[in-house]
């Protein structure tokens, strides 16, 4: 058995971030471990620009802002450990981990969560018909066409309008394909403005709106799909259905965050956020265990990832430094019209603290009140909100006084 | 003329109205003069920087991702695409190498290394 003072699972954008504020809080021994060949998780297959504008005040490709934090790692001389798999974390932070060099065993004073997460897959959408080839996920076939050269199709068909189903619809069609349609359950897309006007209207794709894919047709390779709109309850109306003819249907239809490591560790899961109930240190139920990026909260931008996981990287230092806060934590919780708030619990500190959340729905002008009993913490207005954009709310230093027991994020639509 | 566009700078997508009267393009429906810098320029010269990928010939199933150095005219992505699927590149490469020194007035510039 090997020991480090912290250990961070998985080298993407969550986990090199962590690893380099971990490091420039004063920690030196840190090291992370990745499944795949080379660091940078998920950014290695987003060429696409719009990355590192907030966080570095240019717009990067993903394989480029990867990079930038593969050199801050490597300048620090952090220790990545590549395909290495790590297979069990416990209550009391042994890590273990599989690779070419065998079982490794490493005792770690801290642990950085930062997995990811992974895509909703066909067999959870339930959507009826055959099983031919030609149905992807929208992040496999991403992969396949950006790392691998391989056109998945040639005439495609997308189910769902998140970002990725979008950056898709684009590079299919600049590799020759015909995108006949994108399609999107709800009656609003959760993709950012910017993806709908470049990767859709460039190109003249259209966009469905409470349209769904109900049938899938074809038996060795995908032949075409039924599409229809839907009722209120989401269920296709049949009088709409119609038959694209199509041999690939990409599917993005969400992200879950990967928490089977966490979960065995014995680490609480928000079952709103799908990923670990945390503070606003981003330290997990389990004493030492720390969550960062996708694996925690789905996040729209990378930039915030990067955010967060600095958070988490100082955090854990602290903890090794000893120099962790201490104190009373009190519980915050989404009020109607949201779907989650995180952190789920609040330490007393003098410091001011950021709650991220998302509604459930687009709103016109509202208010977020974040209140405990009948006092307010903080307010703050918005012209509009959506679930697509996570949202950020401070509560000023000072204002987490004795008699602060709950915290409570209310919205108030305005006229 | 007139023209309907959505502003894409920030979250809150602004729909834009973005009109000509004697050559003077003006914008409205902007809630910020981000909105009608954007608005006006993407009605009178529409710019995009393009990603994408060449094929590595020396390496078995590798691509490299590329991006043009400066944004270019939007009607000449099928014309830049064309380029594109002609050109491949050799291995090794780094981040920042120049692939085409000219299309359709950008440089095309390697977004990561191959070894
Ligand atoms: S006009 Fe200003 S506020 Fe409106 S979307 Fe554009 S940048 Fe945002």
């Amino acid at each position: 058995m090997i020991a480090h003072d912290i250990v961070v699972v998985g080298g993407g954008p969550a986990g090199m971030a962590a690893a380099v504020a971990a490091y420039d809080r004063g920690v030196n021994d840190v090291v992370i471990l990745d499944r795949e060949e080379t660091m940078g998780g998920i950014l290695r297959q987003c060429v696409h620009n719009g990355f590192g504008l907030h966080k570095l005040g240019r717009e990067l490709t993903g394989p480029e802002y990867a990079a930038h934090y593969a050199a801050e790692v490597k300048k620090r001389g952090i220790r990545t450990l590549s395909e290495t798999m790590v297979t069990s974390i416990t209550p009391d932070l042994l890590v273990t981990a599989t690779s070419t060099r065998g079982i490794q065993k490493i005792q770690a004073r801290a642990v950085i969560l930062a997995m990811g997460c992974r895509e909703r897959a066909r067999g959870a959408l339930n959507i009826c018909g055959t099983r031919p080839a030609g149905v992807y996920s929208a992040g496999t076939a991403q992969k396949l066409v950006n790392c691998e050269g391989y056109l998945v199709g040639k005439r495609v068909v997308i189910l769902g309008s998140g970002d990725i189903g979008l950056i898709m619809a684009r590079r299919m069609t600049l590799e020759g394909a015909k995108v006949a349609a994108v399609c999107e359950i709800l009656p609003y897309s959760g993709g950012l403005k910017r993806n709908i006007v470049q990767c859709l209207e460039d190109y003249h794709i259209p966009l469905y709106l409470s349209t769904t894919v109900s049938e899938i047709h074809g038996n060795e390779r995908l032949e075409g799909v039924t599409i229809a709109q839907v009722d209120e309850n989401r269920r296709p109306k049949p009088e709409t259905a119609r038959f694209i003819p199509c041999d690939t249907l990409l599917l993005s239809c969400g992200l879950i965050p990967e928490n089977e490591l966490s979960r065995a560790a014995g680490v609480a899961i928000d079952r709103r956020t799908g990923g670990a109930a945390v503070d606003q240190f981003r330290q997990t139920s389990v004493p030492g265990i720390y969550a960062c990026g996708n694996v925690l909260q789905v996040h729209d931008l990378v930039d915030y990832v990067s955010d967060e996981a600095e958070i988490a990287g100082r955090a854990a230092a602290a903890r090794v430094l000893e120099e962790a806060p201490t104190g009373e934590t009190v519980e915050t919780e989404p009020g109607s019209g949201l779907r989650y708030v995180l952190p789920q619990r609040v330490m007393k500190t003098e410091e001011p603290v950021d709650l991220f959340l998302r509604v459930t729905r687009p709103f016109g002008k509202l208010k977020f009140v974040v209140k405990a009993g009948e006092r307010v913490l903080a307010t703050a207005s918005r012209p509009v909100a959506s679930p697509g954009e996570m949202e950020r709310l401070r509560i000023p230093a000072g204002a987490l006084t004795d008699g602060v027991e709950k915290i409570v994020v209310e919205l108030e639509e305005e006229a | 003329m007139k023209k309907e566009l959505t502003c894409i700078i920030c979250p809150r997508g602004c729909a834009l109205t973005v009109t000509e009267n004697d050559g003077v393009w003006t914008a409205t429906g902007n809630a910020c003069p981000r909105g009608a810098t954007y608005g006006v320029a993407e009605a009178t010269h529409p710019t995009r920087t393009i990603t994408t990928l060449v094929r590595v010939k020396n390496r078995v199933d590798t691509m490299l991702s590329v991006k043009t150095e400066n944004p270019i005219a939007k009607e000449r992505i099928p014309e830049l695409m064309r380029l594109i699927h002609q050109t491949s590149a050799l291995a090794p490469v780094k981040a920042g190498k120049v692939i085409l020194e000219d299309a359709c007035g950008s440089r095309i510039i390697a977004t990561r290394d191959v070894e």
